[in-house]
């Protein structure tokens, strides 16, 4: 019991840091707004180097100064010596907020029932009290797309900050219209079709994508000129992406696939981003020719082909980047999207390195995304979505002290540390008495 | 060697057999005799052959050693000497013959070991009854699955290949051991490792049999209920044999034997303490019936497996049990590990449980070391502990902890070289060696490392997962209406 102790108290030191911060948030459970002044810290600003002895304001939701010798004037002073500032991360393409529990058919909002439901918005169906949410943000994941899958055109996908009570608080303006391209892939081992059966329903699908995509040019335009048209929800919001209204968000992963994609979009209007891209490495050159940027990920995943290099997945971000590709990084994860960090490490090591990884979990999102003048940087003007750190945040070891979104300070507790915290030593022990 | 002999090698024996027989029908007298002395060489040789894994000798010098057991030595040396650790230290130098590689400034750990795998493996579920204790999985060993090379690139040289989790009391695992390009199963069997067994609670049994097949156990209770029946079946079916045994020495006894049962005498060895149980669980209260149920049969040789909610039972597990195997961070995925938290293993390690961190997974268990690390950021573990869930603890809940799991002189000398720390985010498995023999080495990594192209496949299958490549459920899939619907709830 005595060793226990030891044992137990060993812990609490080696934690004081994250259980101080749990302890003054476990009496302030909300979000906090106000003016901070982040004081004396190492900034990571991504896109204009790194500063030293620099402090960071915060005011009114937004970064409103980043400089040597910023006065506090009544802003809450917290001391960031020998700590590291970097923008939030934003992960490219999750299912967060859109599920609770993938079993449970009742919490699974990410996919609708057709083949053909654009008009689906994942913004609609964020849950802002998803569990997974304080779970993930505590890692440093400030913004994430949440996006819809299922059928040939399944929904609308929605930037969200994690931070606010209802969906619009939490909407970080950029929406784009999801397809899933046809694949020639399989989906795992339990898909156990015929070759031959995956070539017919592929080009059956193509078929059906360039019918409905030709009828919502049709639609746009016919909209355009003043006709009156008939209620058809579902074109109306794929005519956005004929136009390029809202960007075409296009998931897209074996080779050939992202061949006949890029081909698919010659000549189309459309703002295009592709998602996914596993086996980018192999065509990177002709993605990179056709400018088209790319949310890659997981990282952390299996080769596509069992002749495939073990490291192909991890290296493939990097391989695109080097091709000239703009890459952003994404986990397409639910409940463990606070893993990006370490998705984007494990693109860092096998050949991107740490300044391009970095980029793609902030900026080059923010920009592929449109969203550059806002989010992806610690600069003055841009939205407050901060984290403070001990250290690297692509290492496990380091401590994430503070996390700021839209300028609030999030307390940094969820549902596992409490948890943590209850059962650490829990009481009664092994006997009651 | 006659119990371990395995399918491959009986099947080579059969074989023999069966051509000796062809002979004799030959109708050849000379020609028989030729035969039966080829025949049974044959055999002799083939068995023989299967005792003799490759074994390696090698000088790692001036490494950072991290032995796990024994601190973390700067500058150091590993001699390997025919498949052991001969010695560790400084200023080694290299018997004749043994090559010498310089590893200034990198890392040398014990090979990692998963204690819960499914790779290799060609089944994994016999998903017919609660009960399926008689079935093995080292009859079903795949030498020529990608994925065990994919392994031993992220350092794994010891894996637990496990029945699945369909059944209450499933089949007995197999511990095999990383000697990739070997086409014989026999070769990468953990022969010396001691016997396990799948048990599974939960979710997983109760939908396969109660909703299902309309059989107990459709709740935890019936889990219980399933469990205790096949105990007290088990010790009845000893007490047969043990009545018949004395009978039968009396002289003169015309005692009939009972009938010999696989499943019950598997049940009776658990009982007897020669097979240690590795229990699929997730839930506290599960696991607490477990225990209760083990200790009143007097079973010691318990480790749970996942375990998510473990951290709620943790004084209970650390005093009955060998301890728990668990994930780094999965959750989420059914709605029995809803109520989990990261900080799982460090309680579990707080209160004094042995505990191990598993893949369950082709792709997880390609970078076991950086799951072992994130219990550095959930729970503030020292290097030595975390090292400890991926190495010596799973060798402990294996049973293998005085052969391997740690670099001590006398071990087998499973090992692994990192460029950087193992438990940074950054690092980078650069060779793998098991018994002294390097499988892996990164920079000698051709493209395709398959053994065998399959000659049905006219086009390479892509494989685009949307999910953990998980095979807990594999082959249950008649049981449901969609395999999706299966997909989703693996695990």
């Amino acid at each position: 019991m005595q060793r226990l102790n030891k044992i137990f108290f060993a812990f609490l030191l080696a934690l004081l840091p994250m259980m101080a911060m749990a302890q003054i948030d476990g009496e302030v459970i909300k979000p906090r707004a106000g003016k901070f002044l982040l004081k004396n810290a190492t900034v990571v600003t991504i896109t204009k180097g790194v500063l030293t002895n620099t402090s960071v304001l915060v005011e009114d939701g937004k970064i409103k100064e980043v400089g040597a010798n910023i006065s506090a004037d009544g802003a809450e002073v917290i001391d960031c010596t020998g700590k590291f500032i970097y923008p939030g991360m934003i992960d490219g393409g999750t299912k967060l907020g859109l599920v609770e529990i993938n079993s449970v058919a009742e919490t699974v909002d990410y996919a609708e029932i057709g083949n053909f439901t654009p008009n689906m918005q994942a913004l609609t169906t964020v849950n802002p009290n998803s569990v997974a949410i304080p779970v993930t943000r505590v890692s440093g994941v400030t913004t994430v797309l949440a996006v819809p899958s299922g059928g040939l055109f399944p929904g609308t996908a929605a930037l969200i900050n994690l931070n606010g009570y209802t969906p619009d608080q939490m909407y970080a303006g950029f929406k784009a219209i999801v397809m899933s391209f046809p694949s020639s892939g399989r989906r795992g081992r339990f898909d156990r079709r015929s070759d031959d059966d995956i070539k017919k329903a592929n080009e059956k699908a193509l078929k059906e994508a360039n019918e409905l995509w030709d009828n919502a040019v049709s639609y746009a335009a016919m909209s355009a000129n003043g006709a009156e048209l008939e209620y058809y929800p579902e074109m109306a919001q794929l005519a956005k992406a004929t136009t390029g209204e809202l960007p075409l968000l296009i998931e897209v992963n074996a080779a050939s696939d992202i061949q006949a994609a890029i081909k698919w979009v010659e000549g189309k209007d459309a703002k295009v981003i592709f998602s996914g891209v596993s086996e980018g490495w192999r065509v990177a050159d002709e993605i990179a020719k056709a400018g088209i940027p790319v949310v890659t990920g997981p990282i952390q995943a299996l080769p596509t082909r069992d002749s495939d290099r073990y490291d192909t997945p991890y290296a493939n971000a990097g391989k695109m980047a080097k091709a000239g590709v703009k890459v952003a990084i994404r986990t397409d994860g639910q409940e463990n999207v606070r893993n990006l960090p370490f998705f984007a490490a494990f693109a860092a090591a096998y050949g991107m390195g740490k300044e391009e990884a970095w980029k793609a979990v902030t900026i080059n999102t923010a920009e592929i995304f449109g969203v550059a003048d806002k989010y992806g940087s610690v600069e003055a003007g841009k939205v407050a979505n901060l984290i403070v750190a001990d250290g690297d945040p692509f290492e496990t070891r380091t401590n994430i002290m503070h996390v700021f979104i839209d300028g609030y300070r999030m307390p940094l507790s969820n549902r596992q540390i409490r948890l943590y915290q209850e059962f650490l030593d829990r009481s009664p022990g092994l006997k009651i008495n | 060697m006659k119990s371990n002999m395995t399918h491959a090698t009986k099947r080579r024996m059969i074989i023999s057999y069966v051509r000796f027989h062809v002979a004799l029908k030959s109708n050849c007298k000379h020609m028989k005799k030729v035969n039966y002395f080829l025949a049974v060489l044959l055999g002799l040789s083939i068995q023989f052959a299967s005792a003799q894994v490759k074994k390696g000798s090698v000088l790692i010098k001036n490494a950072t050693v991290l032995t796990v057991t024994k601190g973390t030595l700067e500058n150091s040396d590993v001699l390997v000497q025919d498949g052991i650790i001969k010695k560790v230290g400084q200023n080694l130098s290299a018997p004749s013959g043994v090559q010498t590689i310089d590893a200034t400034g990198k890392y040398v750990m014990p090979g990692i070991i998963d204690a819960h795998s499914h790779l290799g493996l060609d089944v994994v579920n016999e998903a017919t009854s609660p009960i399926v204790a008689e079935v093995r999985m080292k009859d079903m060993v795949n030498p020529y699955e990608v994925g065990i090379y994919r392994a031993l690139a992220g350092g794994v040289t010891i894996s637990h290949a496990m029945h699945g989790s369909a059944n209450v009391i499933g089949g007995q695992n197999a511990t095999l051991k990383h000697r990739w390009g070997s086409t014989d199963p026999a070769d990468i069997i953990m022969q010396d490792a001691p016997r396990t067994i799948k048990f599974a609670l939960g979710e997983n049994p109760t939908r396969v049999h109660g909703r299902g097949n309309g059989i107990q156990p459709r709740t935890r209770m019936g889990v219980e209920a399933v469990l205790r029946n096949g105990f007290n079946e088990a010790i009845q079916y000893k007490k047969a044999w043990s009545e018949y045994n004395a009978a039968a020495s009396q002289k003169n006894s015309t005692a009939l034997p009972p009938v010999h049962n696989e499943r019950l005498q598997v049940l009776s060895d658990i009982i007897d303490g020669k097979i240690i149980i590795h229990c699929h669980s997730y839930r506290a209260d599960e696991i607490y019936m477990l225990i209760n149920v083990a200790r009143d049969f007097g079973i010691t040789k318990l480790v749970f497996q996942h375990t998510n909610e473990g951290f709620k039972v943790a004084p209970e597990i650390a005093e009955y049990t060998m301890g728990a195997s668990v994930f780094a961070d999965w959750w989420a995925y059914k709605m029995e590990v809803y109520y989990s938290t990261a900080y799982n293993a460090a309680i579990l390690t707080a209160n004094g449980a042995i505990t191990s961190i598993n893949s369950d997974d082709a792709e997880l268990i390609r970078h076991l070391y950086h799951e072992a690390a994130k219990t550095q950021r959930y729970g503030g573990m020292t290097d030595d502990q975390a090292l400890s869930m991926i190495t010596i603890n799973p060798a402990k809940q294996l049973g293998i902890a005085d052969k391997v799991g740690s670099i001590e002189e006398g071990k087998q000398a499973d090992l692994v070289i990192f460029e950087g720390h193992p438990l940074s985010s950054y690092t980078i498995p650069q060779m793998t060696f098991v018994d002294g023999v390097k499988y892996f080495d990164i920079k000698e990594d051709a493209n395709d490392q398959r053994l065998k192209v399959s000659a049905t496949e006219m086009v390479e299958p892509i494989m685009i997962f949307e999910g953990h490549d998980s095979r807990c459920m594999q082959d249950t899939e008649s049981l449901f209406e969609t395999t999706e619907a299966l997909f989703n709830l693996n695990h």
